[in-house]
């Protein structure tokens, strides 16, 4: 069989040989692996087979120690199993790990390598994840490339098979695995080839069956543990030949020959680096092109990490070698090294020892860190450290790639230093995330490397925010192999697009350009105009760096192709046309070729529209003469006002504009705490459109405030004294609030934070009634209202907020009155969870600390460079913090415990120095209503009246309470997440904390879906919505996680829906939070994982409570003390069908197109499901709690 | 037993009773329990070439929305074998119809796009479809389009069509023409050989407690049969083409009076969407019933016997306005 050549990422690479080599398939998704659990579910749901002709099995578990328990028990059964995880993940399957090791029961687990949390959490590759499992037994092997990620799967296969050891197989997380690059694809006789049935018959027949029935995982004693720990290590010893025979058998089978430690370089080098994953490729290209320059420099790759055979590694190791570097991409605090250096030096110095070493010298060893959290490692780095190693004494346990001006561990390197070919092409292209810009280059990068005799690889970095983002894709295409893990540099692009006008204002765009290149602009203006509307920075790369300039209206051909914003295929056509890479002609047809190939089968129209689109786009696209010298006056934007704070300015700053790693060790913060009140800082300007507020028919009632994701339509009410230094144009009438009486009220939108949702519009109750269309708010174009809007909103947000003890929060209007204290977060325009978590800002902020589970709500709130949690005028304001994904119910216990310890401890405190403090404010102090508002502040002030009386009193004591005093104010403990971590992997602890009684709120912001992993079912998900690992639709019907709580008698339990009744939203938090118990709010959010457009949100919110599909519900454990139903049903028998909710959706529409009849069947399921929900729940609510009569006889005696 | 058969668009069919496009023919079932019920043909649901477009850009708009934008979230749905997007299962349900039925088939379409309409129309031709039916309708709100213009757009799709066909081609109308004689007679040049009486457009409502229009799906009754009663009862035998009247028809008398107008056949779904497809029988046992006891032979005897040809008083479908008869004389006489 003769084998094809396709472009692919080394994720799917990977799983590509995984599917076919297994049986049985458990995987929870975590990034960057997630698609590889991902590409198997599509696969099993195809049909497609593995290489023995049967469909393996695919399952989705509850968490990854859920995933690797079902893998032991599959396996110990006698299956092939294999899962794909990283980081958190890999750490939860260690315990499997040490089991299926110690049985010597065969498998590979694919990991794509994570950095570990630890001073914060980072989804990016390094390879602490690995590293953490050294002590489990199972081997390591590492990939270092797309191709080697494919092949290797293939040999670890084959050899944990033979040897029985487990294998874990990685490669580095984002760089490889989500590069795409151009590689041989292995056919089926290849696997046959490479695998042994027989060792599947001998795993098989070891199976654990009753059939022949063993023991196993037995509890051993001391007097044999030992010994039998020792049994295994023939097979350790085994097992490096075993695959460095694996690896021989692939070589004759495709020519590429691995070695365990495979060595480059000059037959008589001098310096060695000894490294593994991607960063080895760097290594070795650039040792090769060191090479030719006379150096004597080599290269050894690590493959086989465990077990680690000495001997093979010394004998790859030129005797002339004298200095040895060796890097490690993870960090251990406290050893004496990172893991392969101290492995390396143990390897010498046995070597040398035994004399199975070689060396003419005893080599000077030096370890260092490189690419933590997938910072780039590039050939001017390997540089510096050979460099480095030729200094009689080579700085040890350097970091390169980073300014370390604090411990002074960093090398300088010379950021210019290049080993691009002179033949390969780089082009950066800079897009943002709504406009398909990535999509088109991975087509383009397909149609190079399979239509041409070019290889071609692409590299995608993103940024943190869940909407309008930036995409930067790095495209390298050239006739000779691209090995270069690391992305385009400065100077080195022969091609920079720009593909959003705006991005010119703040971004350094053209410092990767090269001299003499292309600068492709998406522009509005002509070529003709467009110079006069470039900052002075701009003119002046593209005279000195003579690029040719290029520019297209590509919103204006794709307005006229119905192509909306998306702009992908006009760009890569234009992109085909200046490169060259193709006949202009031949790569229309390929690019029509590949729409065809990747939108067909999403209909006709779509297909047409796009060739439409393809069709107009050269006879728009234009040179631009380019003057000889700068014209502009306009220079580019700061990242953030001159006016922001020093740590937002000089740290936050740079990061949001991605010159992050410019910023020096000494720079962050020491321990991970970072300041909130950022998110105002960073004025995205995303939204096209704004609401505009029609105050003459404002009826003052707060919906839009209340619905607002990003809290930046508000409203405020105030002394009128303050209009006269009111701006212009801004906006005012008289306030209609009873308890505040004449005042002035204002809604304010902040036009630059804005996303254009347009929730509040379709919240808005108030319509003219001479033109009903026209509402108290309507969107218009937020262009030409940028200015004067920022100076209005500049006004209002340093008008006066409300006092708070003068107002009831319990109604709409008076509760967005409350100042909001989670503002402007990276969440998607229209995001379903965050109006909710603004309410809880504004309602306990200023008291609130929050436990919030890795998720969305864990991105849009902690993901830097900025944090949309804020503070009050009193500095006071939500403290925040994500620790893992399991264990936020767990954690935020652990604040409550304190905060419960503390207080008890300072009143203690107080009761032994009454004396001295004064017996009055003591008492005062202890026995504090904090029930209301007004009961806080006036605690508060209690507070500072001790603080003072104890500055006077000598006293250790008096040291402690005034350190502990601030516990004496109530502080109100969250739990938030979403349903990922609040029904799946943080259920366990979750049923804990609610059944320990103790008061915290949990708020599971429910959307039905892992959303931030890209829409993985979890079991919140509902039935005949489609979801991944439910690509044919969920056939049973999502988990009543409220009525298992209820089941305790003793917890809270709310379940709402702001879309579908705002007033009940706001009264089950106040109840939820108020109660002295644990408290679950379970929260119906809307989410792009839907799929519809999120301005209609609030109707479908509404949809589905009438439906039946989401009740509404309060359960108060309090009405029990009295004798009554503590259940209060707040929705009404369903009155429409599931499907008239559903069908809105394309999760469940979908399902209709791919597979009518099961959606028919799964809808008459779900509409019998309501009914008989409501009908339960109803009868709940009518059973009798009253309280039993006393027995007057039985009391007496 | 009354001879029931007539013929429509040149097609035989046992009795003139025919299931016009509804969500009945989504189903092989239902339409399997139509013929058992004994309808003598069916219209299929209409293919709406902008409901297809828009399905297709639909999809690809949610499937596409916020991908590649998110490091963790490239993607937000799995990718699936087949969306089935585009004409194919309509297609295929007129060959599975053609497959499990003996009674004719219609097909029915509604386009936006000259390509389209001509293109589906082939596409339903090779599906094995009888005849087809096409569901032209445009709400004019632009004030420049005059009529003629407007009634061009009709005659020159049709006849367009009509060159790309084989199979029978009938064209369903709305009444809402300046005249409808001369538009009708202008739809058979241009080459249709049936004409369907008439569309009923779903007027919006007013939803006055969140003040929103609304869409409002109200099954017709019997009352709307006059309309298009009076105006086959006015084309029969002035054009060449068969007549058959939709909309109304909700008893055999509904039948019958259509008939004698000069409908070969007469439509019904909002009927069998209120009384369930069994209703059938009753509709057609009830017309050979009075039939018989009316000692009308054939259907082809009747069809026709009131046209405005066929009666003594012609000028009473004239009448608009005023209820009561305006005594005939004849000046003529002394």
């Amino acid at each position: 069989m003769t084998r094809e050549m396709i472009t692919i990422g080394g994720n799917e690479a990977a799983a590509y040989i995984a599917y076919r080599l297994n049986e049985v398939i458990a995987i929870y998704p975590i990034t960057p692996s997630s698609d590889m659990g991902e590409f198997a579910d599509e696969w099993a749901a195809k049909g497609k087979k593995n290489i023995w002709g049967t469909v393996p099995t695919v399952m989705e578990m509850q968490s990854e120690g859920g995933a690797a328990g079902a893998l032991h028990g599959a396996m110990t059964s006698g299956s092939l199993t294999t899962t794909f995880t990283a980081s958190q993940g890999l750490l939860l399957m260690i315990p499997n790990m040490y089991k299926i090791a110690g049985e010597l029961t065969p498998t590979v687990i694919n990991v794509s390598a994570r950095s570990l949390a630890t001073h914060a959490l980072s989804i990016f590759g390094d390879q602490s994840d690995i590293y953490s499992t050294r002590g489990t037994g199972f081997a390591l092997i590492a990939s270092r490339s797309v191709q080697e990620a494919h092949d290797m799967a293939l040999i670890a296969q084959a050899s944990t098979l033979e040897s029985r050891i487990p294998f874990l197989h990685f490669f580095d997380g984002f760089r490889t695995s989500h590069e795409v690059n151009k590689i041989e694809l292995l056919n089926e006789d290849d696997m046959r080839q490479m695998i042994d049935d027989r060792f599947i018959m001998e795993h098989r027949a070891r199976a654990l069956t009753p059939d022949r029935p063993t023991l196993r995982g037995t509890a051993q004693n001391p007097d044999t543990f030992f010994q039998a720990r020792e049994t295994a290590n023939v097979y350790y010893k085994m097992c490096p030949e075993i695959v460095e025979k694996a690896m021989d058998k692939f070589a004759s089978i495709t020519g590429r020959q691995y070695k365990l430690f495979r060595y480059v370089g000059a037959p008589d080098a001098e310096r060695v680096i000894i490294s593994m994953g991607s960063g080895a490729e760097t290594v070795e290209e650039t040792v090769l092109y060191l090479n030719q320059k006379g150096e004597k420099v080599g290269a050894i790759t690590v493959t086989l990490y465990r077990p680690f055979s000495m001997a093979h590694l010394l004998e790859v190791l030129p005797p002339s070698v004298n200095k040895i570097a060796i890097l490690d991409r993870t960090k251990e605090p406290g050893a004496l090294g990172e893991p392969l250096y101290q492995d390396v030096i143990t390897a010498i110095e046995e070597g040398l020892s035994t004399g199975l070493a070689k060396f003419e010298k005893h080599p000077k060893l030096i370890g260092g860190r490189y690419g933590l959290s997938s910072k780039e490692f590039t050939p001017a780095m390997v540089k510096a450290i050979f460099e480095e190693l030729v200094k009689s004494e080579p700085l040890n346990h350097f970091t390169i790639g980073i300014e370390d001006d604090v411990n002074h561990t960093s090398l300088p390197y010379d950021s210019a230093f290049s080993i691009v070919h002179p033949k390969t092409v780089s082009c950066v292209f800079f897009g943002l995330g709504a406009d398909g810009t990535v999509g088109a280059n991975k087509n383009s990068i397909k149609i190079i490397g399979e239509e041409t005799p070019n290889h071609a690889q692409g590299y995608f970095v993103y940024d943190s925010k869940k909407s309008g983002t930036v995409t930067i894709s790095h495209l390298r295409f050239g006739p000779h192999p691209i090995r270069a893990p690391y992305v385009i540099g400065r100077g080195e692009a022969n091609f920079v697009a720009c593909h959003q006008f705006t991005f010119l204002e703040k971004l350094d765009m053209l410092k990767f350009a090269r001299e003499g290149g292309v600068f492709l602009l998406n522009s509005i203006y002509g070529p003709d105009q467009v110079w006069d509307h470039l900052p002075v920075e701009v003119q002046a790369d593209i005279i000195n760096k003579k690029l040719k300039f290029h520019v297209i209206d590509a919103y204006d051909v794709a307005n006229k192709t119905k192509m909306g914003s998306r702009i992908n295929t006009i760009m890569q056509t234009c992109f085909f046309a200046i490169s060259g890479i193709l006949p202009r002609q031949e790569a229309i047809e390929q690019i029509k070729y590949s729409i065809q190939k990747t939108y067909g089968k999403r209909g006709d129209a779509v297909v047409q529209q796009n060739f439409a689109a393809v069709d107009s786009t050269l006879e728009n696209l234009y040179e631009v003469k380019v003057p000889a010298r700068v014209t502009s006056s306009m220079k580019r934007k700061p990242a953030v006002s001159d006016t922001a704070p020093d740590f937002v300015r000089n740290v936050l700053g740079p990061m949001i504009i991605h010159e992050g790693d410019s910023l020096p060790v000494s720079a962050l913060p020491i321990d991970g705490v970072f300041p909130t009140n950022t998110s105002r800082w960073d004025k995205r300007n995303i939204g096209l459109e704004i609401p505009v507020w029609e105050s003459d028919l404002c009826i003052q009632c707060g919906k839009c405030s209340f619905v607002c994701p990003h809290a930046v339509i508000r409203q405020k009410i105030y002394h009128p004294k303050y209009l006269e230094t009111a701006p212009v144009t801004f906006k005012s009438i008289p306030a209609k609030f009873k308890e505040l009486p004449d005042q002035i009220y204002t809604i304010q939108v902040s036009p630059e934070d804005c996303t254009g949702c347009a929730l509040c519009v379709e919240a808005c109750p108030a319509k003219d009634k001479t033109r009903v269309g026209r509402k108290a708010i309507n969107m218009a174009q937020q262009q030409p209202l940028r200015e004067e809007e920022s100076i209005n909103w500049e006004f209002f947000i340093n008008l006066p907020e409300v006092d708070r003890s003068a107002i009831s929060p319990k109604t709409i209007k008076n509760s967005q009155l409350l100042q909001p204290l989670f503002e402007f977060s990276g969440a998607c325009a229209g995001c379903g969870e965050t109006p909710y978590v603004k309410l809880v800002s504004q309602l306990f902020g200023d008291r609130a600390i929050i436990a919030n589970a890795t998720g969305c709500s864990s991105i849009y709130g902690g993901n830097l460079p900025t944090t949309p949690w804020a503070s009050n005028i009193d500095g006071r304001g939500p403290a925040w913090s994500n620790s893992l994904f399991e264990d936020n119910a767990e954690f935020g216990l652990g604040m409550r415990l304190t905060i419960n310890k503390q207080r008890d401890f300072a009143s203690e405190l107080l009761k032994e120095l009454s004396s001295q403090i004064g017996e009055n404010l003591v008492s005062e102090l202890l026995q504090a209503d904090q029930t209301e508002e007004i009961g806080i502040i006036t605690q508060r002030q209690r507070v500072r009246i001790l603080r003072e009386a104890l500055k006077g009193i000598k006293d250790l004591r008096a040291r402690h309470l005034d350190s502990l005093a601030d516990s004496l104010v109530k502080k109100s403990v969250w739990i938030m997440g979403g349903d990922g971590w609040a029904y799946d992997i943080g259920y366990g602890g979750l049923d804990h904390v609610l059944a320990s009684g103790l008061n915290v709120n949990v708020l599971v912001l429910d959307t039905g879906v892992y959303s931030n992993t890209g829409g993985q079912a979890s079991k919140a998900t509902p039935r005949a919505a489609v979801a991944k690992f439910a690509a044919n639709g969920k056939g049973l019907p999502r988990k009543d996680l409220g009525r298992l709580a209820m089941t305790y008698g003793y917890v809270y339990v709310a379940s709402v829906a702001m879309g579908a009744n705002d007033q009940q939203t706001l009264r089950a938090i106040l109840e939820a939070e108020a109660y002295e118990g644990p408290s679950l709010v379970i929260a119906y959010s809307h989410c792009i994982a839907h799929g519809f457009d999120l301005k209609k949100g609030l109707d479908q919110q509404k949809l589905a409570v009438l439906s039946g599909i989401w009740p509404l519900y309060r359960f108060n454990p309090d009405q029990i003390d009295k004798g009554e139903n503590p259940l209060s049903l707040d929705y009404k028998e369903p009155s429409i069908t599931v499907d008239e909710y559903a069908y809105n959706e394309t999760r469940f529409r979908m399902l209709t197109q791919s597979n009518e009849e099961r959606a028919e069947v799964l809808m008459n399921l779900a509409n019998i499901d309501v009914k008989r929900t409501w009908r339960i729940y109803q009868s709940m609510s009518q059973q009798d709690y009253s309280l039993p009569k006393q027995d007057e006889d039985k009391k007496e005696t | 037993m009354a001879d029931l058969k007539t013929t429509y668009l040149g097609l035989e069919l046992k009795n003139p009773l025919v299931a016009s496009a509804s969500p009945l023919s989504k189903k092989v079932d239902t339409v399997k329990r139509l013929e058992d019920a004994g309808v003598g043909a069916v219209v299929m649901y209409s293919l709406f070439e902008e409901q297809i477009i828009h399905q297709s850009l639909e999809l690809d708009y949610y499937l596409s929305r916020h991908t590649e934008s998110n490091a963790e979230s490239l993607t937000y749905f799995p990718d699936l074998e087949n969306y089935n997007v585009g004409p194919e299962v309509y297609l295929e349900q007129i060959q599975k119809l053609k497959r499990s039925v003996d009674i004719p088939i219609i097909g029915s379409l509604n386009g936006i796009s000259s390509g389209g309409w001509i293109d589906y129309a082939k596409k339903i031709e090779e599906a094995g479809a009888d005849a087809l039916e096409l569901n032209i309708y445009f709400v004019p709100t632009d004030t420049d389009v005059n009529s003629q213009e407007l009634e061009d757009t009709y005659t020159t799709l049709t006849a367009n069509i009509k060159n790309h066909l084989n199979i029978p081609l009938s064209v369903k109308m709305n009444p809402f023409f300046t005249s409808i004689p001369n538009i009708a007679s202008k739809l058979v040049q241009a080459g249709a050989d049936g004409l369907v009486m008439f569309n009923r457009f779903l007027q919006p409502d007013i939803e006055l407690e969140n003040m929103v229009i609304t869409p409002n799906l109200i099954l017709s009754t019997s009352a709307e049969l006059r309309l298009p009663l009076r105006w086959i009862a006015i084309l029969y035998g002035r054009i060449q083409a068969d007549l058959a009247l939709t909309s109304g028809v909700h008893s055999r008398e509904d039948m019958i009076k259509a008939l004698m107008a000069g409908a070969k056949v007469t439509m019904i779904a909002s009927h069998f969407l209120m009384n369930g497809i069994d209703s059938a029988r009753e509709l057609i046992l009830g017309l050979n019933t009075w039939m018989e006891t009316n000692e009308y032979e054939s259907v082809n005897q009747m069809i026709g016997s009131m046209s405005q040809k066929s009666v003594a008083e012609p000028a009473a479908y004239e009448r608009a306005n005023y209820m009561k008869a305006l005594t005939s004389f004849d000046n003529r006489r002394y």
